[in-house]
């Protein structure tokens, strides 16, 4: 009842929140509803919407392509200041004519990251100061100036804010024409050919750079053509992202990829799709209300995304791992129930029908009840049945062979400990108690072989052999009244 | 300059007090011709931020030939070989490789770094890093065909590491990435191979399976240079010593560089006056 309500609730809010946050913007823009908006954007009949549109697919296909060698390189950091460094030469890109010039733009961008990257390079070539130090110093001094230059000229400029160079802090996609896009599908078009052809080159400077260099590759020239791809990528994505969040959306869909795969080009092919989606999510968001602007909700878009990867990933998902590691702990458990069931049998010589709980909890020095919850797992798991009321356990044929399974490999163990490892007989027991649920079949055999098929353990106890495992299988279902321990 | 100077002056001083090095066991590689020589380095001084660390170092390898390079922690070993190869500069000095310059003939040299170079959690797979060694061969533009991966199996096959081809390195136990380093140097189907201490964190298996494998490599007359830091197994591995501190103590057939006296003027106190010197030119430097 209470989850019910609570679920009601939270939908509710869902359907009510986006109304709101409408409600309060009515006063001024009175026109334009949100359905009506979605309409249009989805429609894309408006050339503006097109262009954003495809401006942040361009985006998140370059900076997903080049953010995965950002990332493999561990050159996060470095995109991160190349991003801040350029805001001056795009400030300098508009003083040229003071129009927002693309070309001029990008000439001004690239100049100012390339002589960001070289002043990194100096101060830890010169000093002896770290790159990660350098890198920080860079990256604010040269956004100090180039933050110093555009409020320099919105003042200058009679109508600052129409100027639209503010429009690069924090980025807005509709703000995307015609020329940007052909400036944005140049580059992108470029990068990509360039990345094609030269894969393997990349590929291998990045993983083994020494390597590669006597492989006969020119390391050099290759980490600076990436690093101007890179220079490239930033200022095409600071009109929709903005200088502040670009090296987010260089990082984050690559770190997403990395998560999902172990392969390069896979991880490149993954942070292109997580770019695109990123970037059409951001435009599309910001599109719906006037002043939004694009760049932080395309970063957030692909930090979701990062959030899922991070909690689902298959293989180092921490939900995967979680639930990993709870089966298993699950079947150490149940494992560990049918030895104490074997131990019983044995104690008795396998003579009598199954194992009554109450046998179960004294084995294990645990409550009837527990011993009850445990015989149950069994169950759900098709390896015993419980008769009598639920107080007698019968173990089924897979049950009985797992149960002689366990019991075999901790005793094959222990004696592989004191024969060969010169453990004392006493202290063997506990670390058996973890090996048995791993050994693998192979091992046990090799185990076995080693110790010439020995018969008992260190305590004298028989170890179970293949043919006991089998005889449990053999006998007849339809007597199920019959314990499969017994002979 | 500073370097320069301090190096010819430290050599000239230091000189007589190796002239009864036994560099005499060259000889017989003089005969050959130039381009016969797989490995020849003449005069060579390398600096690491201006302190001298390999000092006028000469050197003529004989054609096939397993060569152990040994001497002291920060005797230079790894430098030697990165700077041969031209991974680090040298101050003065050249190397050749079969009678050409290092820099110029790299497609006859096979290159094993050390492990820990590189990052082992590089989503690449044991496949993409052996075929990393053909890269050399194929040259721009060209992608590893089919032959390419064939011959990478191969190399896989001969280090035993052909069932791991489709895992990713980082799930590799420490000798089994060495393996794949040494099937990627295979790979690069060289004449000369150099190879920076492939025998470190290797369980035994591995290390008796790289040692077999170099000597097939020697025995089909492929020359062999290993950076090695175990003194125990030198002389039953390698049939030539370099013994190296900052400069060539000796070099020839482990039958007569082996010795103790040769050793102890690796390991003991004798250079301290050339790494006092070297400590003087880096001051001066600064």
């Amino acid at each position: 009842m209470n989850v019910r309500r609570w679920i009601t609730f939270s939908l509710l809010c869902l359907v009510l929140l986006p109304l709101t946050a409408h409600a309060s913007s009515i006063g001024d823009l009175s026109d334009t509803s949100l359905g009506e908006q979605v309409k249009r954007f989805l429609s894309l009949k408006d050339p503006s919407v097109r262009y954003a549109l495809l401006g942040s697919i361009l985006l998140g296909i370059n900076c997903g392509m080049l953010g995965s060698f950002i990332v493999v390189r561990k050159l996060s950091l470095m995109g991160d200041a190349l991003s801040h460094a350029v805001l001056p030469g795009v400030a300098m890109g508009f003083l040229w004519n003071m129009e927002k010039d693309p070309v001029a733009i990008l000439i001004g961008a690239v100049i100012a990251g390339l002589l960001g990257s070289f002043v990194v390079n100096l101060i830890t070539h010169t000093t002896r100061l770290k790159e990660d130090t350098a890198l920080g110093m860079v990256l604010a001094g040269f956004f100090a100036v180039g933050i110093c230059l555009v409020s320099m000229i919105q003042r200058r400029v009679q109508n600052g804010n129409q100027s639209g160079i503010d429009k690069y802090l924090f980025g807005q996609a509709a703000a995307i024409n015609t020329d940007d896009v052909f400036l944005m599908a140049i580059v992108t078009i470029s990068a990509l050919v360039v990345m094609g052809v030269f894969y393997k080159e990349f590929l291998v400077s990045s993983f083994d750079p020494g390597f590669a260099g006597v492989s006969g590759l020119p390391v050099k020239f290759f980490h600076y053509l990436l690093m101007l791809l890179l220079a490239f990528s930033v200022v095409i994505a600071l009109q929709a992202v903005g200088v502040v969040l670009v090296s987010a959306m260089l990082i984050t869909p690559a770190a997403t990829a990395y998560l999902l795969t172990d392969r390069l080009h896979r991880m490149i092919s993954m942070a292109m799709i997580f770019g695109v989606v990123s970037g059409a999510i951001g435009c599309f968001i910001s599109f719906l209300k006037p002043g939004l602007p694009t760049g932080p909700f395309m970063v957030l878009a692909a930090s979701l995304c990062f959030f899922g990867a991070f909690l689902f990933g298959p293989r180092h998902g921490v939900v995967m791992r979680w639930w990993r590691q709870l089966s298993r702990s699950h079947k150490v458990q149940r494992e560990n129930t049918l030895k104490a069931v074997y131990q019983v049998l044995e104690e008795r010589e396998f003579k009598g029908e199954g194992v009554s709980l109450r046998e179960l909890a004294q084995r294990r020095r645990e409550t009837i009840e527990e011993a009850r919850q445990q015989s149950l797992a069994l169950v759900r798991n098709r390896l015993a049945s419980l008769h009598e009321d639920g107080n007698l356990i019968l173990l089924n044929p897979d049950g009985w062979q797992r149960a002689c399974a366990i019991v075999r490999n901790h005793r094959l163990w222990e004696l592989y400990l004191t024969n060969a490892a010169d453990y004392p007989a006493d202290h063997v027991h506990e670390d058996a108690e973890k090996i048995e649920h791993v050994l693998g079949e192979e091992v046990v055999r090799q185990l076995e072989r080693r110790l010439d098929y020995a018969k008992t353990d260190p305590h004298g106890k028989p170890i179970p052999s293949l043919d006991d495992l089998q005889r449990g299988s053999g006998i007849s279902q339809h007597d199920d009244l019959v314990g499969y321990g017994q002979n | 300059m500073i370097i320069n100077a301090a190096a010819g002056s430290g050599s000239k001083s230091e000189n007589p007090r190796f002239a009864a090095m036994p560099e005499s066991t060259n000889q017989p590689t003089q005969k050959l011709s130039p381009s016969e020589i797989p490995l020849e380095v003449h005069d060579m001084t390398v600096a690491y931020h201006k302190k001298p660390v390999l000092w006028g170092i000469d050197l003529s390898v004989p054609p096939g030939s397993l060569v152990g390079i040994i001497g002291p922690n920060g005797a230079g070993k790894s430098t030697l070989i990165k700077s041969i190869l031209g991974l680090l500069p040298a101050s003065s000095g050249w190397a050749k490789v079969f009678g050409v310059p290092a820099r110029k003939n790299l497609k006859r040299v096979g290159y094993v770094p050390q492990r820990e170079s590189v990052d082992w959690d590089f989503p690449v797979n044991v496949m993409d890093v052996v075929l990393m060694g053909r890269y050399g061969r194929l040259g721009l533009f060209k992608r590893p065909s089919k032959a390419d991966r064939d011959f990478a199996r191969e190399c896989l096959d001969k280090v035993k590491m052909l069932p791991y081809a489709n895992r990713q390195i980082s799930n590799l136990s420490g000798g089994q990435q060495q393996r794949v380093f040494l099937a990627r140097a295979l790979a690069q189907e060289s004449d000369l191979y150099l190879m920076d201490e492939p025998f470190v964190g290797v369980d035994a298996a591995t290390e008796s399976a790289i040692i077999t494998l170099l000597k097939e490599l020697q025995s089909k007359g492929k020359t062999i240079l290993v950076v090695h830091h175990d003194l125990g197994t030198a002389k039953e591995y390698f049939d030539h010593l370099l013994l190296l501190n900052m400069r060539v103590v000796a070099f020839g057939k482990t039958s007569e560089t082996f010795t103790l006296d040769l050793l102890q003027k690796t390991y003991g106190g004798r250079l301290t006056i050339l790494s006092e010197v070297a400590e003087a030119v880096r001051e001066r430097g600064q």
